[in-house]
C-alpha cells in the first residue's frame, strides 16, 4: 500500500473539506497585510470558499469552464482557484508580469469567461487586451483601490461576490446541499487547472492536471519529504509556475500546511525571516542572489567580523556537508563547526530565513558546486529535483543523505523513467498531464506512444551514484564541423558559475569552433567597479570597459581548462566572445519568464554579432529594439568588442574523440 | 474623513476662499492683490514660471505668512493670522519643495509624526506606554499601516529616510501629509527632481489620495504635462499677479498664459 495522505479524496475540494474537518483549528494560510501578519484556519477557509463558490455560481460560471487567475501570491487569488474547483470549473493562472500580449494569447486560447485579477494593475492589461479576448464578461478584482471610477457592469469585487454567496447561503438553505452535492459529483478524472508553460519553445501551451493525478503526485511527495500539517511554507513564486502549484498548493491541500503569502514581491525575503518557514524552495538564481548579497555585505564588514566569517565558512567548507550528510568528523572538526554555528552560520540562515527550513528544494536550472556546497556546508538542507509542468513538477529528486551538487537524484516514487537513444530523458509518472488544452498535435508530439512523455532533455544515468544527470535540451546538442560534442547548455553553465557572468548564450553547432556571448553580473562586477575605481554610467558602458573585458577572459580561460580536461569537450573550448550591451530581458523575448535563454531566438536577433564573431572582426555594431514593461519600444545602439582566446592543450595525448 | 471642527462641507463647496490677499517682503511684492478659491474634493494647481509667488502663496494658506491685506476665507470663516501649527490642526497639511524630513528616523516612524496632532492621550499614559495609551498607538499604527499600503512602501517600512532615494523620499512626505488626514493639502512641487517613472507614480499617488480618501489638494508644479493631467482647475500667477484661473483646457489656450510661459517680444 502506497501511504496516502490524500486518504481517498479524489479532488481537491474534497480535500479542502477534510481538511477542514482533521486540522480545522491549524492555520490553511497566512498574509501580511498592514504590517500585521493574518491567519486563516482550514475550517475558516472552507467558510470562505464556500461562499465564494456560490458566489461564482450565481455569477454563471459553470462545471468544465475555465476561469483565469491573474496576480501575485494572494490568499483571494488561491481561494479562487478552490472555489473555481469547488464548481468543477477550471483556473488558469497567469503570470502577474505577463506583458498584455502574452496575457491576451493566454486569455483568448483557454476561453476564459471569467478573470479573477489582483489590483487595477491587472484590470487595466486586461480592458486594453479587451478587444482580443472576444470570451471574457467579467472581472473580479481583490484591491479596490482606483477601481472605483469603472465602469462595474463587468467588474465585481471579491468581497462582494463572497457576501452575495454568504447571504444567498443565508436566504436560501438548499444551496448548501446543492454545493455538497456538486463536491461529491467532482471526479478524479476532472481537470484541476491549466497551467501554460513558459515556452522555451515558441508559443506557449496550456498542459492540462487532473485532480486525481494531482493528488496522487503531491501525495507521494508529502510522504517522500514527510511533510504534515506541522510545515510552512512561504508561496512568493509566480502563481502560474507549475512549482507554486504543486509545492504550496497541492501539497498544502494535501498535507495539510500552512502556505504563507508575503506582503508583496519586494518584502518577500523580510517576510521569509519573519515566517521562518520549514519547507522552502527556490531557484539558484535566487539562491545566488542571496549569496552575492551577503558576500558583498561582507566585504563591507569591519575588519574582525570579515576575519571571523571567513575563517568559520571556510571551517564549514571542511566539515559541514559531512555533519550534515551524518558522517564521520573529527572531534576537532565538530567543535569548530559547532562554534561556527554559534557566531556565523546560526544568525546568517537567521538573517536568510532559513533557521527553521527542514527540506529545501531548488531546480530548473543547473546550479554551480561551489553555490550548492556553500548552502549545504552552512547547515541548510538543500537538495536537487528535476521535473517539468507536463510531469506535475517532480521526475526525480533527491533523497536526504544521497546530494551531489551535478545530478538531480533518483527517480521519485511510483515514477518510471527512461533513456532514449538519441539520449533523451523519458517518463511515466503519477502526476503526468493529460495533453496540452486544445492542441492535439503537441501532445501526440510530446507523448510515445507506449504512454511516456519526451522531456526534450539529454541526460544519463552516473553509473556510481544511479542518480540522473541532466546535460542539456536534446535538440540542443549538437556537433561542430569536426564532429566534436557541443552541448550548449553545459559550456554555458560553467561560464555562469563566475559570479561576473550572468548570462552566456554559446553557438557552435554546425560550425568550426565554440563562441559566446555573455551578460555581466551588474551587482558583483558594478561592486568591483566601485572598489577599483573604474567609473561607468550604465550596464552598457560597464560592458564595454577593457578591464572588464580582462576580467571575464580570466573565466573564460578557466572554463576552457576544464573543458579540455574532458577529452570529449576539449575540442569545444571556447574561441571568441563578447559581452552584450544589454541586459537579455524575457520582455525582449530572449528569455523565457523563467529566465532560461532562448538560443535561436537570440541568435537570429543578434545576428550581425554572430557574423562578426565567425568573421574575425574585432569589434561589431549592432542596434536593437526593448521593450519596456508597459508595452513603449525604445532602440539601444553599441559597436560591441570581440576577444580571442586561445586553445588550452587537452589533457588525454589522444586529442579530441569525435 | 472626519472633519476637526466647523461646520461639514458637501463636495463642490468652497472650501478656502483666498480674497485680495497681497504680500510684499520690505519693497518686493510677492503677491499683489490675487483672489482664487479651492473646492473641497478638488485637485486644484497653482502654476506660473520662475518668481511668480507660487510658494508664497502656499505659505500664505498654510499660515506662514500674514497677508498685509486680504483675508482668507476657510471653511466659511475668515482666518485671523495664524501659526502654522494652528493650520495643521485645523486640518491643512502640506509637504514641502525640498523634502523635510527626519532623516535619522525610519519611513513608519516619520510617517507616525504625521499623527501627533491626532494623539489625545497625556504625556504620562504614553511614558507607562499602558492602557488607552496603548489603545490609541495601536489605532494610529493601523491608519499609518494604512497609509504605507496605499503608497506601496512596506518594504522600506524600516528604513531611515536618509538612505533612501529620492523619489521614494518624497512619498515618505507624502505619507506622513496623509497620515493628518488633512482636510486640504498642499503639496510644493510633488514632481520636482523626479524622473518620468517616479513622477507616473507619484501622479499616481495624488489622484489616489484624492480620489481615496477624498482630500482637496492644492499643488504647486512646474511640470504642465502633470498639472494639466491631474488638476480640475488651474490657477496661474505671474510676478504675483493673477492672470488666468479656469480648466487646464481654458488656462491652455489663454494667450496671457502663453505669453507668461514663453516671454513675449517687446
Amino acid at each position: 500500500m502506497a501511504p496516502n495522505a490524500a486518504a481517498g479524496a479524489d479532488t481537491f475540494p474534497k480535500l479542502l473539506v477534510r481538511n477542514a474537518e482533521i486540522y480545522g483549528k491549524r492555520p490553511a494560510m497566512r498574509h501580511k497585510d498592514l504590517g500585521i501578519w493574518q491567519s486563516w484556519s482550514w475550517s475558516e477557509v472552507l467558510d470562505i470558499v464556500r461562499p465564494y463558490a456560490i458566489g461564482l455560481h450565481r455569477l454563471g460560471l459553470k462545471r468544465g469552464e475555465t476561469i483565469a487567475i491573474v496576480g501575485a501570491n494572494r490568499p483571494k487569488l488561491y481561494w479562487s482557484v478552490m472555489a473555481a474547483q469547488t464548481l468543477g470549473a477550471i483556473p488558469v493562472p497567469v503570470y502577474a508580469d505577463a506583458v498584455a500580449d502574452e496575457l491576451a494569447f493566454v486569455l483568448a486560447h483557454a476561453d476564459v469567461r471569467f478573470a479573477a485579477v489582483q489590483d487595477q494593475e491587472q484590470v487595466d492589461k486586461i480592458l486594453s487586451v479587451a478587444e482580443r479576448v472576444p470570451h471574457l464578461e467579467l472581472m473580479l478584482y481583490d484591491e479596490k483601490r482606483g477601481l472605483r471610477d469603472y465602469d462595474h457592469s463587468k467588474l465585481h469585487s471579491m468581497d462582494d461576490i463572497i457576501e452575495d454567496g454568504h447571504k444567498a447561503l443565508a436566504a436560501d438553505p438548499s444551496l448548501a446541499t446543492w454545493l455538497k452535492n456538486e463536491i461529491s459529483a467532482g471526479k478524479g478524472s476532472d481537470p484541476s487547472i491549466i497551467l501554460y508553460t513558459s515556452g522555451t519553445t515558441g508559443a506557449s501551451k496550456g498542459v492540462v492536471l487532473t485532480n486525481e493525478r494531482s493528488i496522487r503526485a503531491a501525495a507521494d511527495t508529502v510522504a517522500f519529504d514527510k511533510l504534515t500539517e506541522k510545515d510552512v511554507a512561504l508561496a512568493y513564486l509566480p502563481l502560474a509556475w507549475v512549482g507554486d502549484h504543486y509545492l504550496n498548493y497541492a501539497q498544502g491541500m494535501v498535507s495539510g500546511f500552512c502556505t504563507a503569502c508575503p506582503e508583496s514581491s519586494d518584502t518577500a525575503m523580510h517576510d521569509l525571516r519573519e515566517i521562518g518557514p520549514t519547507f522552502y524552495f527556490a531557484p539558484p538564481r535566487t539562491l545566488e542572489l542571496l549569496l552575492t548579497r551577503v558576500m558583498i555585505r561582507m566585504e563591507d564588514a569591519g575588519f574582525i567580523k570579515r576575519k571571523l566569517f571567513h575563517f568559520f565558512i571556510d571551517v564549514a567548507r571542511r566539515y559541514g556537508e559531512r555533519i550534515l550528510n551524518g558522517q564521520a568528523v573529527p572531534l576537532r572538526g565538530r567543535m569548530l563547526y559547532a562554534i561556527g554555528n554559534l557566531l556565523v552560520y546560526g544568525p546568517l540562515k537567521n538573517v536568510l530565513g532559513f533557521s527553521r527550513v527542514r527540506v529545501a528544494y531548488t531546480a530548473g536550472e543547473a546550479i554551480g558546486p561551489d553555490l550548492f556546497n556553500f548552502y549545504r556546508s552552512i547547515g541548510l538542507n538543500l537538495k536537487q529535483l528535476y521535473g517539468q509542468t507536463e510531469a506535475f513538477l517532480y521526475v526525480t529528486a533527491q533523497p536526504d543523505g544521497e546530494i551531489y551538487s551535478d545530478t538531480v537524484g533518483p527517480a521519485c516514487p511510483n515514477v518510471d523513467i527512461r533513456i532514449a537513444e538519441n539520449g533523451e530523458v523519458q517518463f511515466k509518472s503519477p502526476g503526468m498531464f493529460t495533453g496540452y488544452f486544445k492542441d492535439e498535435v503537441k501532445t501526440a508530439e510530446v507523448m510515445t506512444p507506449d504512454g511516456y512523455v519526451k522531456t526534450g532533455d539529454a541526460g544519463f544515468f552516473d553509473e556510481e551514484t544511479g542518480h540522473l544527470k541532466i546535460i542539456d535540451r536534446a535538440k540542443d546538442v549538437g556537433r561542430l564541423n569536426d564532429g566534436t560534442l557541443f552541448a550548449p547548455k553545459y559550456i554555458e553553465n560553467k561560464l555562469k558559475f563566475f559570479p561576473n557572468i550572468r548570462e552566456a548564450v554559446a553557438f557552435g553547432d554546425k560550425r568550426d569552433f565554440v563562441c559566446v556571448m555573455l551578460n555581466i553580473d551588474l551587482t558583483a562586477v558594478g561592486s568591483w567597479a566601485e572598489r577599483n575605481n573604474v567609473v561607468y554610467g550604465s550596464y552598457q558602458e560597464l560592458a564595454g570597459h577593457p578591464l572588464v573585458y580582462d576580467m571575464v577572459e580570466k573565466n573564460v580561460a578557466e572554463v576552457n581548462r576544464s573543458l579540455a580536461a574532458d577529452k570529449a569537450m576539449s575540442g569545444a573550448q571556447i574561441r571568441r566572445f563578447l559581452i552584450l550591451h544589454k541586459e537579455l530581458d524575457a520582455d525582449d523575448g530572449e528569455l523565457t519568464r523563467t529566465q532560461k535563454v532562448r538560443r535561436g531566438f537570440i541568435a537570429e536577433r543578434y545576428a550581425p554579432l554572430i557574423k562578426a564573431l565567425y568573421d574575425g572582426s574585432k569589434e561589431a555594431d549592432i542596434s536593437t529594439e526593448v521593450t519596456f514593461e508597459d508595452g513603449r519600444k525604445g532602440v539601444i545602439s553599441a559597436r560591441v568588442k570581440i576577444r580571442d582566446m586561445k586553445s588550452e592543450p587537452t589533457a588525454a595525448p589522444m586529442g579530441k574523440a569525435a | 474623513m472626519r472633519a476637526p471642527s466647523g461646520p461639514l462641507l458637501a463636495v463642490g463647496d468652497i472650501l478656502l476662499a483666498v480674497e485680495n490677499v497681497s504680500l510684499s517682503f520690505g519693497g518686493v511684492k510677492a503677491v499683489s492683490d490675487v483672489s482664487f478659491d479651492i473646492r473641497k474634493g478638488e485637485i486644484r494647481a497653482i502654476i506660473g514660471p520662475n518668481g511668480a509667488g507660487k510658494t508664497s502663496m502656499l505659505n500664505v494658506i498654510n499660515g506662514f505668512y500674514h497677508p498685509q491685506q486680504g483675508r482668507i476665507m476657510f471653511k466659511g470663516e475668515a482666518r485671523a493670522s495664524m501659526r502654522p501649527h494652528e493650520a495643521a490642526s485645523g486640518g491643512i497639511a502640506r509637504t514641502f519643495q525640498n523634502v523635510a524630513l527626519f532623516r535619522g528616523m525610519t519611513a513608519l516612524d516619520n510617517i507616525m509624526a504625521g499623527r501627533t496632532l491626532r494623539m489625545h492621550s497625556n504625556f504620562f499614559w504614553q511614558m507607562l506606554r499602558y492602557g488607552p495609551a496603548m489603545r490609541e498607538e495601536a489605532e494610529h499604527r493601523r491608519r499609518v499601516e494604512e497609509i504605507i499600503d496605499f503608497l506601496k512602501i512596506q518594504e522600506i517600512r524600516r528604513v531611515p529616510v536618509g538612505r533612501l532615494p529620492y523619489g521614494l523620499q518624497k512619498r515618505v512626505e507624502l505619507g506622513r501629509a496623509l497620515a493628518m488626514e488633512p482636510e486640504l493639502l498642499l503639496l510644493d512641487e510633488p514632481m520636482a527632481g523626479m524622473n518620468l517613472e517616479e513622477k507616473e507614480d507619484m501622479s499616481r499617488f495624488v489622484l489616489d489620495a484624492n480620489d481615496y480618501y477624498g482630500t482637496t489638494i492644492a499643488l504647486i508644479e512646474h511640470d504642465m504635462g502633470v498639472v494639466m493631467d491631474l488638476s480640475d482647475r488651474v490657477v496661474v500667477l505671474d510676478h504675483g499677479i493673477k492672470i488666468a484661473d479656469g480648466s487646464p483646457a481654458e488656462v491652455k489656450g489663454n494667450q496671457a498664459v502663453i505669453d507668461a510661459y514663453l516671454g513675449v517680444a517687446h
